[in-house]
């Protein structure tokens, strides 16, 4: 294996956490807070002399990545910064207990969203705004930012196994021809949404700090809140904008693309998206009618059947109520929402549903087969005929995540909580959702797990994001024996 | 610039990857999914799978804002039929086709305007041309003209009783008794840029600029014989061997052709007269003796299959015969075929190639463009032909007094008819020919780029 370029690779990265850490710190120095200025200097003090270390080792690097060390690449890179990047909340004292710190990093940059912390409005600012920033830089992937500013380079064909291990969806293509150019377009279209979240936060009044934070948070699809209650204190004004804008960062980012280029048929023909907005639609309904009477006003209820159904779609994870408390089969809906996920291409997590769409396809294709045996049919995904290895990794790929889940939620489950808080724990990890039901539920967090737990889940949260195949690559033998 | 190449192959990839180096936008089209996926993940490169002739395909690949396609599949038809679609699409767009079937090469020319092509390309009858080139000077490995034919990059290589071994640069006058300029020197696989106290070796390639008359005396100063070949056997009746021979036949060359399919003897033998065309097995030794390997002035190994034709070069090799060409259909890895004695290397595909990159960077800019651009030393340097106009800068200095970018040399200057090899007092005016060698990563847009 090529070490020395994932060394390369790992370099820049942590080189590009540091720089970001940047803002973080400015805002510790000007708000005062002496703890946590002096943990952001130590930990990037550090991450600066690995950084240079591995520039130096690594300067020589073959420039060349095959499929398999482009997995093992990110899923390293992945972890490396996150055991890095949550050095500040140990420094500063904001989160002592390092498991607990990398879980709370780890859930910033899967953007789940998933806290152990019971009253984030505690924390120094600069340590919640890096917090809410690890959402924002997890969503779009760093290694994506990195292709964005890579030198172009005739043989850098290489970098699209990078692309593919980091961006999520069973299909990963460029949007033209150049990777660079792929990756500064995304970057722009995130950079361009985030921003006018913010302007439509600021509209509403929000405090700048709280409207930056909680864009970061909807942008990246994560779900850090800066307050213990999430959004329920906020007025219904930003909830909304909230809601409008968490569906739109569950969109795949190739549709803003064509959008943009006045390709306005491929938009909307596009199967995906439609089926996105169609369960949406439905979900809202639905829950709208099983909640009634439950709040004083339809607008209060559909309010809040809209904001909890596109937190839990696109895997965000912002609360405006405590869904806990609904009637079960409302619950149902949203844990149903839980396993389908955003669009594929977005910064959103779950099974995604393109690949629910594809699963659909080749099931029906498999009991066509059933009843006609000789029949012969292909499977198509808005017009085009699907190469039958995307079916085949999308089935590997459900097989995978059912027994992550399984074996997860066994494992968890020797801290004696209900199987509900379990699985929902899990789901709610492993999807890059946040809060879970009962006792994960919106108003409570994940301090109450054992250390063995925490660690199950920050891997399953990273498996969610990287879509599992990275992790998996990690641990498996194969990867690391020399044939 | 954004271009579209439609074919995967040969030639297809080694062109994406070239121009991928020159930073052009490339978007590749092949019905073959594996193909798409390995040159993706070699190159920087976007694909799209489906025939490159449909619209649906081209619309999907771009063709609206393409500026250049080059379609270089491996049948004809579909290749002018993708040039015609995508012409129509879009009429702004430069279309290049790889058309190979002699048949068609008239009426490609009559009806370049309705089928929408700016250029075609035949990558065989280039190589014949080049071939038939070679066998007019035998020693020289490769020859490259330039300035109509005025000045030539000449390649040779130097053999352990050569009279250039261990000779100095410095010393190569005394020898050779011609102005000569070695450009460059090809050295265990790597380009050197030489000076005067470079001494050359045994297994050294080098490349030197003369003018065309002065080949001659070169050849004659060195040794080597200068006999132009009166008797080619061509192993092998593909394409290559079919231009080839017409070419050579007009020159009144005795030309033996050895093809072991009988249906495409009778065709050759249809279509060239005067050539004798054999039905035998080439690689047969039997074969190749009876037929008057002894004898013969050249061998031309022609056969589609890279290994036999280095077979039987190397067994002609091995007979002792004067003049040895070997067409390649893969020459990417030079430097380990290079410890053989195969004599010159054709490619079609680098031929092909480096046409089409010329044509390519001359779109990018309407004056100072390129005339011709050849690749040497394995592709390590490249040679490259302007012609100096009005907006060309630094006319009439002495090129001691000039500053040139690393690793650029002007390797000669043609005024009217006379060719120069320079020194430092040589200046260059309006309306000359000018060779530039340059072995750096830049590539040479318009003259200009080679001042530093």
């Amino acid at each position: 294996m090529n070490y020395k370029m994932m060394g390369r690779f790992l370099s820049q990265t942590l080189f590009v956490e540091t720089l970001f850490m940047i803002p973080a710190l400015l805002i510790s120095v000007f708000s005062g807070e002496a703890a946590a200025w002096q943990g952001f200097l130590l930990a990037m003090s550090i991450m600066l002399a690995v950084t240079g270390l591995l520039h130096l080792i690594c300067k020589s690097a073959p420039n060349a990545l095959n499929a398999k060390e482009g997995l093992v690449c990110v899923g390293i890179s992945w972890i490396i910064m996150s055991l890095l990047g949550c050095l500040p909340f140990v420094f500063s004292g904001a989160i002592p207990n390092y498991i607990d710190a990398l879980f709370e990093m780890v859930s910033g940059f899967s953007t789940t969203g998933s806290s152990i912390l019971s009253r984030p409005e505690d924390l120094p600012k600069g340590i919640l705004y890096w917090r809410s920033f690890s959402h924002w830089l997890g969503g779009m992937g760093v290694l994506v930012f990195l292709l964005a500013l890579q030198p172009t380079d005739s043989n850098s064909g290489f970098t699209m196994h990078l692309l593919r291990a980091e961006s999520p969806g069973p299909n990963v293509g460029k949007l033209v021809p150049k990777m660079r150019k792929t990756a500064g377009i995304l970057y722009l279209l995130y950079i361009g949404l985030t921003v006018l979240n913010v302007l439509f936060l600021l509209l509403g009044n929000m405090p700048v700090f709280d409207a930056v934070c909680t864009a970061f948070g909807t942008a990246g699809t994560g779900g850090f809140g800066v307050r213990s209650d999430s959004l329920a204190g906020y007025s219904p004004y930003i909830q909304n904008v909230t809601t409008v804008f968490m569906l739109l960062f569950g969109v795949n980012f190739s549709c803003y693309y064509l959008l943009l280029l006045r390709q306005f048929k491929g938009v909307f023909k596009d199967e995906e998206l439609r089926l996105y907005i169609l369960i949406v639609v439905v979900s809202i309904g639905l829950i709208f009618w099983n909640l009634q009477g439950y709040y004083s006003t339809q607008e209060e209820t559909l309010r809040h059947s809209a904001f909890q159904v596109g937190s839990i779609i696109t895997t965000t994870g912002y609360a405006t109520t405590d869904f806990d408390l609904w009637p079960s089969f409302s619950k149902m809906i949203l844990v149903g929402l839980m396993l389908i996920g955003a669009c594929a291409g977005s910064t959103g997590g779950g099974i995604k549903v393109a690949r629910v769409l594809l699963l659909f396809k080749s099931l029906r294709r498999n009991i066509r087969q059933v009843l006609r045996p000789k029949s012969v049919r292909v499977i198509r995904s808005n017009g085009q005929v699907v190469d039958e290895t995307i079916i085949r990794n999308t089935n590997a790929y459900l097989a995978a995540y059912v027994i992550i889940i399984f074996v997860s939620v066994l494992a968890i489950s020797l801290d004696g909580f209900s199987p509900t808080t379990n699985l929902t724990a899990v789901f709610a990890c492993f999807n890059n959702i946040g809060p879970g039901l009962e006792a994960v539920g919106p108003t409570c967090n994940f301090s109450g797990f054992s250390p063995f737990s925490k660690i199950i889940l920050i891997l399953d949260m990273l498996a969610g994001r990287l879509e599992i195949f990275p992790i998996l690559a990690l641990l498996s033998r194969n990867t690391w024996r020399h044939r | 610039m954004h271009i579209i190449i439609a074919g995967d192959g040969k030639v297809g990839s080694t062109l994406a990857r070239q121009l991928a180096a020159e930073k052009h936008d490339i978007t590749l089209i092949d019905n073959n999914h594996s193909v798409l996926t390995s040159s993706m993940e070699r190159l920087d490169v976007m694909a799209v799978h489906g025939n490159c002739a449909a619209m649906g395909t081209l619309l999907q690949a771009g063709v609206k804002e393409a500026d250049l396609l080059i379609a270089a599949t491996s049948a004809d038809e579909i290749n002018l039929l993708c040039c015609t679609t995508a012409h129509g699409m879009n009429p702004k767009l430069h279309t290049i086709a790889r058309i190979r079937n002699p048949e068609y090469t008239e009426q490609i020319f009559a009806m370049r305007n309705i089928f929408g092509l700016s250029m075609s390309i035949n990558p065989e009858k280039q190589a014949a041309t080049e071939i038939a080139r070679l066998l007019k000077y035998p020693g020289f490995l490769r020859r490259d003209t330039f300035a109509k034919g005025r000045v030539e990059i000449v390649e040779l290589r130097i053999e352990e009783d050569s009279k250039l071994c261990n000779i100095s640069l410095a010393q190569l006058h005394t020898i050779i008794k011609a102005k000569v300029l070695v450009c460059a020197v090809l050295r265990n696989g790597t380009a050197v840029a030489p000076n005067g106290n470079f001494v050359l070796q045994e297994g050294d390639r080098i490349f030197v600029t003369a003018p065309t008359e002065n080949l001659t005396i070169l050849l004659k100063n060195l040794g080597v014989i200068t006999k132009r070949a009166r008797h080619v056997i061509l192993c092998g009746g593909g394409r290559v061997s079919y231009y080839l021979a017409s070419q050579l036949d007009k020159d009144g060359v005795a030309v033996q052709i050895i093809e072991n399919n009988h249906d495409r003897c009778l065709e050759l033998a249809e279509l060239l007269p005067n050539v004798s065309v054999i039905h035998g097995d080439a690689t047969d030794q039997n074969v190749l003796e009876t037929e008057g390997l002894g004898n013969c002035d050249a061998l031309v190994s022609l056969t589609g299959m890279d290994e036999l034709n280095m077979i039987i070069s190397l067994y002609a090799g091995s007979h002792g015969v004067p003049q040895v060409i070997t067409k390649l259909g893969h020459a990417d890895n030079r430097d380990i075929i290079d410890h053989l004695s195969l004599g010159s290397i054709v490619c079609p595909k680098d031929l092909c190639c480096n046409q089409i990159i010329r044509y390519v960077r001359a779109m990018q800019n309407q004056t100072g463009a390129a005339i011709s651009l050849h690749t040497i030393a394995d592709g390590q340097a490249e040679a490259v032909e302007f012609m100096v106009d009005e907006h060309t800068l630094h006319c009439d200095t002495p090129l001691k007094d000039l500053k040139l970018k690393p690793n650029v040399l002007i390797a000669s200057i043609s005024h009217g008819s006379k060719t120069e090899i320079p020194n430092g007092n040589s200046t260059f005016r309006k309306g000359d020919y000018l060779v530039i060698v340059t072995s750096g990563r830049g590539v040479l847009h318009q003259l200009n780029d080679i001042f530093a």
